[in-house]
C-alpha cells in the first residue's frame, strides 16, 4: 500500500500523485486538491477524523474515508 | 433625463467579504425576498453609479464554483445562465480575497468564460502588505483580460473606484479566459460552439452539465441540448480535465503576477487552531461558548420580552375599552393584537441568538467547531454542519430548518431537518415556566440547585437527547442514496464586522417575521373566530343561561361570567375540545386544557394565554387574580383534587417536549424537503412520543 492523505501525520507533507476512485469529486479538485500539488497535514480532529489540510494554498477540513483513496508522495 | 439601470450581481467564494462589500454598495436600500419557488434568501439593493445610470445589486450566494454542490449555490447557477431571470445581470463583480487569489480565480475564469461584463474586486487588499503579498496589477489585468480593483470592504476603501469603474461596462472585454475547447475534446466542443452561435462556449457546456438546475429551458432548446447530452461519467471526465486546465492556467498566471513573502506571514492562525481544535481544551471552549450563549439569551431576553408582553396586553385592553364595540374591535383585540404580540415576543431571542451565531461565523470559528464536531454528529447520521442548526433550533426551529441548507449531504441534511424540531425552542419555555411553577416545589437541592431550575434543566436536555436519539434512528432506518461528500473551507480567523453582523441580525430576524409571523397570526386570527363563533347553543347562551335554575339568583356580572362560560364551552373550539376529550383523559386532561393543546399548533405559547381566556372566562370571582393562581386552584370534577397536580403537570410538560405543534415549522419542512411525508412523518412520529410519554408519565406519578 502507497501512502495517502490518511497516513500522513501531523506537520508531515507530500505531493499528491493520484485519486484511487474513478470518479472523485469535482468540489475537491474545485477547490485546489490536484495532482502534482503540495498537500500538508494541519491537524486531525480528535476522533481520528476528519482531518484538516492544506494544499495547494486552500485550508480544507476532509474526512478520512476521503483522504484514504488520495494517493500521495511523502516528502 | 433618462435614469438607465444595471443588474450587477455579487459573485464570490465564501468568506471573501463579499457580503460586506454589498453592505457598503447598498446601505440600508437593500430588501431580502425569495428566489420564486424556493426559500433561498435573495438580497438585493440599489447603487447610484452616476448621475444616469442606478445598479440593482443581488448578492448571489457564496460559492467555490459555478457547479453548485447546494440548493444555495444553484442560485448562482440559475442567476447566471437564465436571460429571463429577472436579476440576470449586465455586470458581474467577481469579489476575491488577496490570500485565496488561485483559488478565488477558479470561480472567476468559470464566470468570465460566459462572456458577460466582468470585473475582479480584489478584497482585503489593506492587509497585502503584513501579509507579504504583492499583486502586479496592471500585468494581472491583461493576463485575466478583465478590470481590477482592489478593495477593502472593512475599511471602505476603493469602494468608489470600483463604483466608477462600473460606469463603462460596456466597454470592457468579455472575451472568454479559458478556452476549454483545444483542451479537452476539439470537435465535440466545436461543434457545441458553431450549433448555439447564441451562447457563449461555456454556457452551452453548463446547460448539458448542469441539467437538473436548468428547468429554465424551453422545451426545444432542451431538446437540441439533449443531441449533446454524452454519457455521465465523460461527462465527469472533461470536468475534471475542465478544472485541471483552468488551475494549469490560473498558476500560470500567478506565477507572474503574485509574489508572497512568507516570512513576513504571521502565524495567529495556527496558534488559535491548536487551541481551538485541541482534543480537550476544544471542546471545552465551544461548551463555554454554547453556556455563555444559552445564558445570556435568557439574561438579556427576559427584560425586553415582559415590556413586549405587557406592552400587547395593554395595547389589546386600549383596543377593547376604546374602539367602538362589535366584532371588528373583538377581532382586533382579541385575534390580530395578540397575534402580532406572539411573534414580536420571540424577537428578542431570536435576534439574540443570531447575533451569536453571526459572529461565531464571521471569526471563522464556526468552522473549526463542524471540523471538532463532525465525527461524533455522523456516528448519529448527521454532519459536523449540523450544530449551527440544532444551536438556531434553541430559538426556534424555523431559521434552524432553513439553516441546514449548506449540508449537501441529503440524508444528513434530511435527518437534521427532522430532529431539530425536538430542541427546546423559545416557544415552549412560556408554557415550561407556567407548569413548573405550578407542580414543581420551589425547594433547594444541596443548599445551591433549585428544584425547578434542574427541571428546566432537564428539560432541555431531554429535548436534545430526543434529537439525538431519533437521529440514530433514523439514521438506521432511513435508505437515502446520497452521492455528495464532506468538504468544508477552513477560512482565516477574522474580526468580525459590525456591520455585517448589525445587518445579518435584522435580515434573519426579519426573515423569522415575514415566515412564521405570517403563519401565527393567521392561526391566532382562526383560533379567534373558532373560539368566538358556534352553533346555535353558542347563540342561543344569552337567552339560555339566565333560564337555569341554578343561575336564578346570580347577579349581572356572575351571570355574564357564566354567559361567557358557557359560550366558550358551545363554541367551535369548545366543541373542538370535548370532541378529543376522551383522547386526552387517558393523560390527565380535560376539554379545557383540550383547547389549550389545540390552540398551540399556532405556537405552543399560546398555551398560556388560551388557558388564561378559558379561567378568566369561567371565574365567578370578582377578582380573577393571575393565571397562574387560577390555574392552581382548578378542581378536577371527578377526583376532587387539583387540576394541576405533579401527574398533569409532568404529563403536560414531556407532552410539550416532544409533540410537534408547530404549524410554521411543518410548512418550512414541506417547503425544504419538497415533500409532504416529511412533515407528516414529523407529525406523527412526535405526536406518538408526545402521547406515549405523557401518557406514562401521568400513570406513574398519578
Amino acid at each position: 500500500m502507497g501512502d495517502t492523505i490518511a497516513s500522513l501525520q501531523i506537520g508531515e507533507s507530500g505531493i499528491i500523485e493520484d485519486f484511487s476512485l474513478d470518479i472523485i469529486p469535482l468540489c475537491l479538485l474545485e477547490m485546489g486538491c490536484l495532482p502534482g500539488k503540495e498537500v500538508s497535514l494541519i491537524q486531525i480532529a480528535p476522533l481520528k477524523d476528519p482531518l484538516y489540510i492544506k494544499v495547494n494554498g486552500s485550508h480544507l477540513a476532509i474526512r478520512k474515508d476521503m483522504a484514504n483513496q488520495i494517493n500521495i508522495t511523502k516528502l | 433625463m433618462k435614469n438607465n439601470v444595471v443588474n450587477v450581481a455579487l459573485v464570490g467564494n465564501p468568506n471573501t467579504g463579499k457580503t460586506s462589500l454589498f453592505n457598503q454598495l447598498t446601505g440600508l436600500k437593500q430588501k431580502v425576498g425569495n428566489y420564486p419557488g424556493i426559500t433561498v434568501d435573495k438580497k438585493e439593493g440599489k447603487c447610484k453609479l452616476s448621475e444616469d445610470l442606478t445598479a440593482d445589486i443581488v448578492d448571489l450566494p457564496g460559492t467555490y464554483s459555478i457547479n453548485p454542490q447546494t440548493l444555495d449555490e444553484s442560485i448562482v447557477l440559475e442567476t447566471l445562465l437564465n436571460k429571463s431571470n429577472s436579476s440576470y445581470p449586465g455586470i458581474i463583480i467577481v469579489v476575491a480575497e488577496v490570500e485565496n487569489l488561485k483559488r478565488n480565480l477558479l470561480l472567476f475564469s468559470q464566470i468570465k468564460d460566459l462572456q458577460i461584463p466582468t470585473i475582479l474586486a480584489i478584497n482585503m487588499a489593506d492587509q497585502m502588505e503584513r501579509k507579504g503579498i504583492n499583486i502586479d496589477i496592471e500585468a494581472l489585468k491583461i493576463e485575466l483580460k478583465t478590470e481590477i480593483i482592489l478593495i477593502s470592504s472593512r475599511k471602505n476603501t476603493g469602494i468608489d473606484i470600483l463604483k466608477r469603474a462600473l460606469i463603462n461596462y460596456k466597454d470592457w472585454n468579455i472575451e472568454p479566459l479559458a478556452n476549454i475547447s483545444t483542451k479537452i475534446d476539439v470537435s465535440y466542443f466545436n461543434d457545441l460552439e458553431s450549433k448555439f452561435p447564441e451562447n457563449s462556449l461555456y454556457k452551452s457546456w453548463l446547460l448539458i452539465t448542469q441539467q437538473e438546475y436548468c428547468s429554465f429551458l424551453t422545451e426545444e432548446q432542451q431538446n437540441k441540448i439533449n443531441t449533446f447530452k454524452i454519457a455521465d461519467e465523460k461527462i465527469k471526465k472533461y470536468q475534471h480535465k475542465e478544472t485541471i486546465f483552468r488551475y494549469q492556467l490560473i498558476n500560470e498566471i500567478l506565477k507572474k503576477t503574485y509574489k508572497v513573502d512568507r516570512s513576513k506571514a504571521t502565524d495567529l492562525r495556527s496558534k488559535l487552531d491548536k487551541i481551538l481544535t485541541h482534543k480537550i481544551f476544544g471542546y471545552v471552549i465551544f461548551a463555554v461558548i454554547l453556556l455563555l450563549i444559552f445564558q445570556s439569551i435568557f439574561e438579556w431576553a427576559s427584560l425586553p420580552m415582559d415590556l413586549i408582553d405587557g406592552f400587547f396586553a395593554n395595547l389589546s385592553e386600549l383596543a377593547k375599552n376604546n374602539l367602538p364595540k362589535g366584532i371588528f374591535t373583538n377581532l382586533i383585540a382579541e385575534g390580530i393584537i395578540p397575534g402580532i404580540g406572539g411573534i414580536v415576543i420571540f424577537i428578542p431571542q431570536i435576534a439574540i441568538l443570531f447575533l451569536f451565531i453571526s459572529i461565531l461565523e464571521e471569526t471563522g470559528y464556526m468552522s473549526r467547531v463542524v471540523f471538532l464536531m463532525d465525527k461524533i454528529m455522523r456516528k448519529f447520521g448527521m454532519s459536523g454542519k449540523s450544530i449551527i442548526p440544532l444551536i438556531s433550533g434553541t430559538a426556534c426551529a424555523i431559521p434552524a430548518v432553513m439553516a441546514s441548507r449548506n449540508i449537501s449531504n441529503w440524508k444528513e441534511r434530511l435527518i437534521t431537518i427532522l430532529v431539530v424540531p425536538f430542541t427546546t425552542c423559545s416557544a415552549r419555555l412560556p408554557v415550561y415556566a407556567i407548569l413548573i411553577s405550578l407542580v414543581i416545589p420551589s425547594k433547594r437541592i444541596l443548599g445551591i440547585f433549585n428544584l425547578q431550575g434542574l427541571t428546566l434543566m432537564a428539560l432541555y436536555l431531554l429535548g436534545f437527547t430526543a434529537a439525538i436519539a431519533s437521529a440514530i434512528l433514523l439514521h438506521n432506518v432511513l435508505k437515502v442514496d446520497n452521492k455528495s461528500f464532506f468538504v468544508i473551507e477552513m477560512p482565516n480567523y477574522k474580526v468580525p464586522s459590525l456591520k455585517n453582523i448589525f445587518y445579518e441580525v435584522i435580515e434573519k430576524t426579519k426573515a423569522f417575521i415575514l415566515g412564521a409571523g405570517k403563519i401565527i397570526l393567521a392561526l391566532s386570527i382562526v383560533l379567534w373566530f373558532l373560539a368566538s363563533n358556534g352553533a346555535s347553543e353558542y347563540k342561543n347562551a344569552e337567552k339560555f343561561v339566565p333560564t337555569l335554575e341554578e343561575n336564578s339568583n346570580l347577579k349581572d356580572e356572575a351571570l355574564q361570567k357564566k354567559i361567557a362560560s358557557y359560550k366558550l364551552e358551545h363554541s367551535y373550539i369548545g366543541t373542538m375540545g370535548k370532541l378529543i376529550e376522551p383522547v386526552i383523559a387517558p393523560m390527565g386532561y380535560d376539554w379545557k386544557i383540550g383547547i389549550a393543546l389545540i390552540s398551540s399548533f399556532a405556537a405552543r405559547e399560546v398555551f398560556v394565554g388560551a388557558l388564561a381566556t378559558i379561567y378568566s372566562v369561567e371565574s365567578e370571582g370578582e377578582d380573577v387574580g393571575t393565571i397562574k393562581e387560577r390555574m392552581a386552584t382548578e378542581v378536577n370534577p371527578k377526583t376532587g383534587l387539583k387540576r394541576f397536580n405533579l401527574a398533569t403537570g409532568m404529563s403536560l410538560l414531556l407532552f410539550y417536549a416532544f409533540a410537534m405543534q408547530c404549524i410554521g415549522t411543518l410548512a418550512i419542512v414541506k417547503r425544504e424537503t419538497k415533500s409532504w411525508k416529511w412533515p407528516i412523518l414529523q407529525l406523527l412520529g412526535m405526536g406518538i412520543l408526545a402521547y406515549i410519554s405523557a401518557l406514562l408519565a401521568f400513570n406513574i406519578f398519578n
